[in-house]
């Protein structure tokens, strides 16, 4: 009863910040501008698939690539020696003091044309590289921008998992190797997919990296919802229409994301 | 004609061999250990014999369960060397050993059902899917887990998790099984279930198995041979039977069960004065008038009328146990336990009668003076051999 009354005002805040806010979105979406139900709205998110396609490839790419450089780092860190692993778990928090605008427009400024790093490549006498405005600019910011949501999971569920069970591993005939791939990696499941969705659902519908890094040319749904909503094509109906659009793909790559996982979730994880 | 000492010779010539035949799997020489500067193991050597049921005992902090890593390989020793069956081990990694281990917490894989737990080391071995379907099986019906195959070992009960951790660990077939308190985190009676389990798979399998634990009572009643541990020292080996009669220095006699623990003086072989008596004993060999502690175990005293002739003290407290009271009882200052069927009062005056076989004389150790006597409220340990008045002789018929 009591752990009941202690719930109810995260009830009370769930209903007006997240379960209202939602319906809203979702009336947007099926009403036309006068207030009248329709499905145009639905029907016309079709003409941006292209735009779909790119972010999910773009935020899967990113988050894959988030995967492949973090879990090895939460690896190396849940090894090290404990008062170690506090600063390196500070290291990897510290960029996300500063501001996220901030830190993006520093790459825009390595990134350009006429940026640090193409004076620094001429300087060396190596020809420009043409980087800002490219998917793969888009990409490299989310992975930089994103990666801490990677490994802190990851990290927390390796440092979780009991010493013995490895050495249970060992003792029974695995080598490293095996240990890793038999023990290790499927224990660490539910972090790795806390990561991926904490990584890939803020990546697919980011605006701002796509805006500052992306240019015009690679648009992404973040930066087309934001237009029906703030921008010149103003259209929340739309806007809303795509957002219900995203809000059930990302769900559909959620699920799919979890069949992997069927017992590991049961051990308890970050879920999102 | 043989003279009756050529045969002894003979025999003993025999008995020699035989010891010299009795095969040791896992030897420990010179063994040294420490954390953080802290030894936990000092020159520690042990042979264990194969197809034997050694158990570990001592305090916790003794270094049993650093002896039962450094043979699993878990920890390396700072220096000495680890042979089994006479073959040096000390670098090999743990997954190259021919041991396998039973962790204090199971360590089950939580990711892994019953099945996938006990095939894990097969799987790991290569082995085909037939053959480790029909060994789990077998070592499922062993452990009597049939049917648990698809269970998920959380939804387990602790003595059933153990259980699966038993049949994991002889699904490898170990010639050495290593058993790290497992029997630890259970309750009482299934302790005692797992216990006689344990001996009875010891016994089928033909496993040598190295039991670690602190419970003094586990180890008289499942083991061959008893090391008992402190300090990262082995103070004594020896059969359950030999570790509780014949305790060699005060840390043994104090935790192998209860011991009234007295300092006397052996006064010639066969006599020796404590509480300012003289005992008939069975002990011989001490220097004459050599300090020595006494051991006499409360259930070999038996209370009589008070007399002259005999130990008395007043009875202080009474408890009852069940198949006996425990009495402890002061003797000029001196607070005995004693064990009995027989009822006494508190405040009544009690005699001691204490049987030659009952006494056990001990040589002086680091040990000695260290126990004390059963009194609660006071740390007064000291009792004198003389001085007391009751100068006459032993109330030993």
């Amino acid at each position: 009863m009591k752990s009941k009354s202690a719930a109810f005002p995260y009830l009370v805040w769930m209903a007006i910040f997240i379960i209202v806010p939602t319906a809203l979105v979702a009336i947007f979406a099926f009403t036309d501008r006068s207030g009248n139900f329709t499905l145009r709205n639905i029907e016309s998110v079709g003409q941006y698939s292209n735009v779909f396609l790119r972010s999910i490839w773009l935020g899967a790419v990113a988050t894959l690539i988030c995967l492949i450089l973090g879990y090895p780092l939460a690896y190396i860190i849940s090894r090290a020696h404990a008062r170690r692993q506090n600063v390196l778990i500070m290291l990897v928090m510290l960029p996300m003091w500063m501001n996220f605008l901030l830190r993006t427009y520093a790459w825009m400024t390595l990134l350009e044309d006429s940026g640090l790093i193409n004076h620094a490549l001429n300087f060396l006498g190596l020809p420009s590289v043409h980087m800002i405005n490219t998917p793969g600019a888009v990409v490299l910011g989310m992975v930089y921008n994103y990666i801490p949501y990677m490994i802190l999971p990851i990290y927390s569920v390796l440092t979780k998992i009991d010493p013995s069970v490895i050495e249970a591993a060992e003792d029974l005939g695995a080598d490293g190797k095996t240990v890793f791939l038999r023990v290790t990696l499927p224990m660490s499941m539910p972090g790795i997919i806390s990561g991926v969705t904490m990584v890939f659902v803020p990546a697919v519908s980011t605006f701002i990296i796509s805006k500052m890094l992306g240019g015009g040319s690679n648009l992404l749904i973040g930066d087309l919802i934001d237009m029906q909503f703030l921008g010149s094509a103003y259209n929340p109906n739309l806007g809303s229409a795509i957002s219900l659009v995203l809000m059930v793909l990302i769900l559909i790559c959620m699920g799919i994301m979890n069949e992997f996982d069927e017992n590991g979730a049961s051990e308890g994880g970050l879920m999102v | 004609m043989r003279t009756v000492k050529q045969l002894a010779q003979l025999y003993f010539t025999a008995k020699g061999m035989h010891r010299l035949e009795k095969q040791s799997i896992v030897s420990l020489k010179n063994i040294s250990v420490s954390f953080d500067g802290e030894p936990v193991l000092r020159d520690f050597s042990l042979d264990i014999g194969d197809r034997e049921f050694v158990t570990l005992l001592g305090p916790s902090g003794c270094g049993k369960t650093t002896t039962l890593r450094i043979i699993g390989g878990f920890t390396r020793p700072d220096s000495g060397d680890v042979f089994f069956k006479g073959r040096k081990i000390t670098n090999l990694p743990p997954h190259k050993r021919e041991v396998n281990t039973i962790f204090q917490k199971y360590a089950l894989f939580p990711h892994l059902n019953v099945y996938d737990n006990v095939a894990f080391g097969m799987r790991v071995h290569g082995k085909s899917e037939r053959e480790i379907k029909s060994k789990v099986s077998e070592m499922l019906s062993m452990v009597n887990l049939q049917g648990f195959e698809h269970r998920g070992v959380n939804q387990l009960s602790g003595g059933q998790q153990q259980r699966v951790a038993i049949a994991r660990a002889l699904a490898n077939g170990p010639k050495v099984l290593l058993l790290d308190e497992p029997l630890g985190a259970l309750d009482m009676k299934l302790r005692k279930d797992m216990q006689n389990e344990l001996k009875k798979i010891q016994k089928q399998t033909g496993i040598t198995f190295l039991f670690v634990t602190h419970d003094q009572e586990e180890a008289l009643s499942m083991s061959d041979e008893v090391v008992v541990m402190d300090k990262g020292a082995i103070q004594q080996i020896g059969t359950p039977l030999d570790i509780y009669n014949e305790p060699k220095n005060a840390f043994v006699a104090d935790f192998i069960g209860e011991s009234n623990i007295l300092d006397g003086r052996m006064r010639e072989d066969y006599l020796v004065e404590f509480s300012g008596r003289k005992f008939r004993c069975e002990d011989k060999g001490f220097r004459t008038d050599e300090p020595v502690d006494v051991v006499i175990r409360p259930e070999d005293i038996c209370i009589i009328p008070p007399d002259e002739n005999h130990l008395s003290g007043t009875v202080q407290n009474v408890t009852f146990k069940g198949v006996f009271y425990e009495i402890i009882v002061d003797v000029h200052g001196f607070k005995w336990m004693i064990q009995t069927i027989n009822r006494a009062t508190s405040g009544t005056e009690i005699g001691f009668d204490i049987q030659p076989d009952g006494i056990h004389v001990m040589h002086k150790s680091e040990y000695s003076g260290t126990f004390g006597d059963y009194s609660s409220f006071s740390d007064e340990m000291d009792e004198s051999v003389t001085g007391t008045g009751l100068e006459a002789e032993g109330s030993v018929t």
